[in-house]
């Protein structure tokens, strides 16, 4: 599948006002709002277009399964350092499209933050190129990073441009019995500190904290925290990218996120905490509206990120927008999509 | 009465300090220049310009190189200096709320009793504000490790040009909806007035040492710049300065400089001082095996300030030598910096201008300093030709013509390289989703269609389509 095929598609959907569901893998397909329109499937549009290791960047279409990405990193002894869930055959495109960060997010930063540059077709079927392959580009706005977490409502991501990152050179996980209030005020004492700290788990009270860097300064810090060396972790932290851990299992899963520092909600289901605490996994054991205001009392945000089609069809996956907001969101929509062809409702049912 | 007496400038005499910000080739006397003390004036004067179609340019400290804070002749500048407060610095979630016109330093003075600092560091950061990096999506010489303003600002609170309020982003990570925080920062003063900004501070390294190598040949520099990084180094800082760089500022800091060197590279690394130490035997190993000639350590603090105080100076330094600058900032890929370098000398030559040459080496960004004299007549637009010539090239060589310093008045033609029409026009239907009459900074960042035909006409009629033998996208 070249590019001009998927300009031919989108014109095509544009001019018959036909709505298309972009779709790269369907991995994520549970997340956002329901599927609606004719499936354009982009996994065709495939292929490392450039890699340059001391550049620090890689360009790939949009089809392009992580893990080759992440294979012809590795091979470099490179990473994508927000470590997005792979599922099983995820793409950059639909990576980049759903804004899905990993474990070391808090540290690295979120899918955002590693989007240099994207080729995109809009929804009139135009070719736009935003950004570049350099680290530093602040001329016109900054369209690329605007396309991360917009689940494909404002273009077809054809190509992408990502900042990569050197694999860190030691790596070791500590293991803490807590509960999950000891285990936020810890993560927050530990944030503000210079420790190496590249991720955290905390499930059924323990905790588990990856240190990454140098390894003088993750023997440093393993000398100074304490706890018990986790062993085999590395498969272990996958299952919690990959969400295969048992933490993340069950029919419906709600994703908070929060300041680091909120309290313990008092609301029942919590199943894990991620990200120094600033992202907390719940089961479904309470409505939706108070899961809502629960988070939002904390001042985050509850995002209803798997549930079966009878609640996703009553319940919008993401907290609803502030009108003013909302109205900025459609007017947005409109400049990139002016038909609403593209994947409509998949972040609100408005747009 | 939307302002009191005491927030309105009208005379001429309180204006001119405002006609310029650091670009001061380019001057605009404002009608008015508006100075809120309270939100709800802000509120109040967009909600007004808005109503009456009179142009809006927000201001923060003026330092700005792009002529981004530049007045509209027939509009009101928007000054944020009086929102001056540090609102809150929160150690436990390690946050800081302040309001735009604080200066980016005082972020950081105020989070270092927690052992908490604010990372983007640009090099005006005693002066600049707050709300003049979101709107720059300022960096700094640390960015290549802790990221630009875009990587280190959480939330905003924005009026926009209908006297609305919205908040963006967040306390928490990843807030629903699209990313306007990636759109609004660096936006330029064209999309909102920002009232208030909640930043991610970071703990504070326990050490720092920079290592100081000297080059005989700056292409061996560059290259070693991409050796550092293939062998897996992220320094916090990495810098280079060329001969003329070196020699301006040695006299002025007695930094220590190798003045016999084409070319300096500062490398700093950071962290617990096992870190530290770990990482400046690899770099020493690569520059070393690079080819450098001469290598120095920071043996302490006061000497690490030491070594980076000419590169931080460089700019006042080189104002010394010369009557005047023209300070340039666009980004390339690292490969191409020995190319660029060459480039620039044969633009000496042909220009009759001198030029000295300073680097955010790591993430290539450029900031060529072109010296000329505006008093003699011709040599302002001899400058200016050759640093579109720079900007130009940039583009050519697969980069940006702004890396740090925003497009503002200064590089709009340049835009036109860089970007295609369809670009352009999202840019304007972006622009339009935010501010329909284009009221907010007119006429700055992102060109006119028209602009740019002319531009495009200008450059062929002169008949020198520039570098002809490279690809353009």
């Amino acid at each position: 599948m070249t590019l001009d095929d998927i300009v031919a598609a989108v014109r095509t959907a544009h001019d018959t006002r036909t709505s298309l569901r972009l779709r790269g893998h369907g991995s994520k397909d549970f997340y956002g709002g329901l599927l609606s329109g004719e499936v354009l499937d982009l996994a065709g549009h495939r292929g490392i277009v450039a890699y340059e290791p001391t550049e620090l960047y890689l360009t790939a279409r949009c089809g392009t399964s992580l893990a080759e990405i992440e294979a012809e990193l590795a091979a470099n002894g490179q990473m994508l350092a927000f470590e997005p869930p792979r599922f099983s055959g995820a793409t950059l495109g639909g990576c980049l499209a759903a804004g899905l960060s990993g474990p070391r997010r808090m540290q690295a930063g979120a899918v955002r933050d590693f989007v240099l540059g994207v080729k995109l077709v809009d929804g009139s079927g135009q070719v736009l190129n935003f950004g570049g392959q350099v680290m530093k580009n602040v001329a016109g706005y900054d369209v690329s990073r605007l396309i991360a977490g917009s689940l494909g409502t404002l273009g077809v991501i054809a190509e992408a441009t990502l900042k990569v990152l050197p694999q860190p050179v030691a790596e070791t996980t500590l293991e803490f019995a807590c509960d999950e209030a000891e285990a936020i005020r810890r993560l927050n004492t530990w944030g503000g500190q210079p420790l190496p700290v590249s991720a955290s788990f905390w499930h059924e009270q323990r905790l588990w904290l990856r240190l990454s860097g140098a390894a003088a300064a993750v023997d440093a810090a393993c000398r100074r925290l304490g706890g018990n060396v986790a062993v085999d972790a590395g498969k272990w932290w996958v299952s919690v990218r990959e969400q295969s851990h048992p933490a993340y299992a069950g029919q419906s899963l709600w994703r908070l996120a929060l300041p680091s520092t909120a309290a313990p909600l008092a609301v029942p289901g919590l199943r894990a905490s991620e990200w120094g605490g600033a992202l907390r996994w719940y089961g479904s054991e309470v409505e939706p509206a108070v899961m809502r205001a629960a988070a939002a009392a904390a001042g985050g945000h509850a995002v209803l990120y798997r549930a079966p089609e009878s609640l996703r069809c009553l319940e919008g996956a993401f907290a609803p927008l502030p009108p003013p907001l909302l109205a900025l969101h459609r007017r947005l929509k409109k400049a990139f999509d002016p038909q609403g062809i593209l994947n409509p409702g998949r972040l609100y049912a408005e747009f | 009465m939307i302002l009191p007496a005491h927030c309105l400038l009208v005379e001429d005499e309180d204006l001119r300090p405002y006609e310029c910000d650091g670009l001061t080739a380019y001057r605009a006397m404002p009608l008015a220049v508006c100075l809120p003390e309270s939100e709800g004036q802000v509120i109040d004067v967009l909600r007004t310009c808005h109503q009456l179609g009179v142009p809006v340019v927000a201001r923060g400290a003026g330092t700005g190189l792009s002529g981004g804070a530049m007045p509209h002749a027939e509009g009101v500048v928007l000054s944020l200096a009086r929102f001056n407060k540090i609102l809150r610095v929160d150690r436990d979630s390690r946050t800081a709320a302040v309001q735009p016109g604080v200066r980016n330093l005082a972020v950081s003075e105020a989070a270092a009793p927690y052992g908490l600092y604010y990372a983007p560091d640009p090099s005006s950061q005693i002066a600049c504000t707050i709300g003049g990096n979101v709107a720059e999506n300022s960096g700094g010489v640390h960015c290549l490790k802790y990221g630009l303003t875009v990587h280190n600002v959480l939330r905003l609170r924005v009026v926009s040009i209908e006297g609305e309020i919205f908040e963006i982003g967040g306390g928490a990570p990843d807030a629903p909806g699209y990313d306007l925080l990636a759109l609004l920062i660096g936006s330029e003063g064209l999309l909102g007035v920002v009232t208030e900004v909640t930043v991610k501070l970071v703990p504070k390294p326990e050490l720092a040492q920079v290592v100081m190598a000297s080059f005989h040949d700056v292409a061996r520099a560059g290259d070693a710049v991409a050796a550092i990084i293939a062998a897996g180094i992220i320094p916090a800082g990495l810098e280079m300065m060329d001969k003329a760089a070196a020699a301006a500022v040695e006299p002025f800091v007695k930094a220590g400089y190798d003045l016999d060197a084409a070319a300096i590279l500062l490398c700093e690394s950071d962290g617990t001082p096992e870190e530290v130490a770990e990482e400046i035997s690899r770099v020493m190993a690569v520059l070393t095996a690079s080819g450098a000639h001469d290598l120095r350590v920071s043996q302490s603090e006061a000497e690490r300030l030491r070594f980076w105080a000419g590169r931080k100076a460089a700019f006042p330094a080189v104002g010394r030598i010369t009557p005047d600058y023209y300070c340039m900032d666009g980004t390339i890929p690292r490969k191409r910096l020995a190319e660029m370098l060459a480039a620039i000398a044969a633009m000496e030559q042909k220009y009759g201008l001198r030029c000295a040459n300073v680097f955010h080496a790591g993430d290539g960004n450029l900031h060529p300093l072109i010296m000329y004299d505006a008093s003699l007549p011709g040599e302002w637009e001899r400058a200016e030709a050759f640093g579109a010539d720079i900007l130009e090239l940039s583009v050519a060589l697969g980069g940006s013509i702004t890396g740090e310093h925003g497009v503002g008045i200064e590089k709009i033609n340049q835009m036109c390289v860089q970007y295609a029409t369809p670009e352009l026009e999202a840019f304007h239907r972006v622009k339009a989703a935010f501010d329909e009459k284009r009221l907010l900074n007119p006429e700055k960042a992102v060109p006119s269609l028209h602009r740019c035909a002319e531009y495009g006409r200008m450059r062929v009629h002169r008949g020198e389509l520039k570098f002809p033998e490279l690809e353009r996208f």
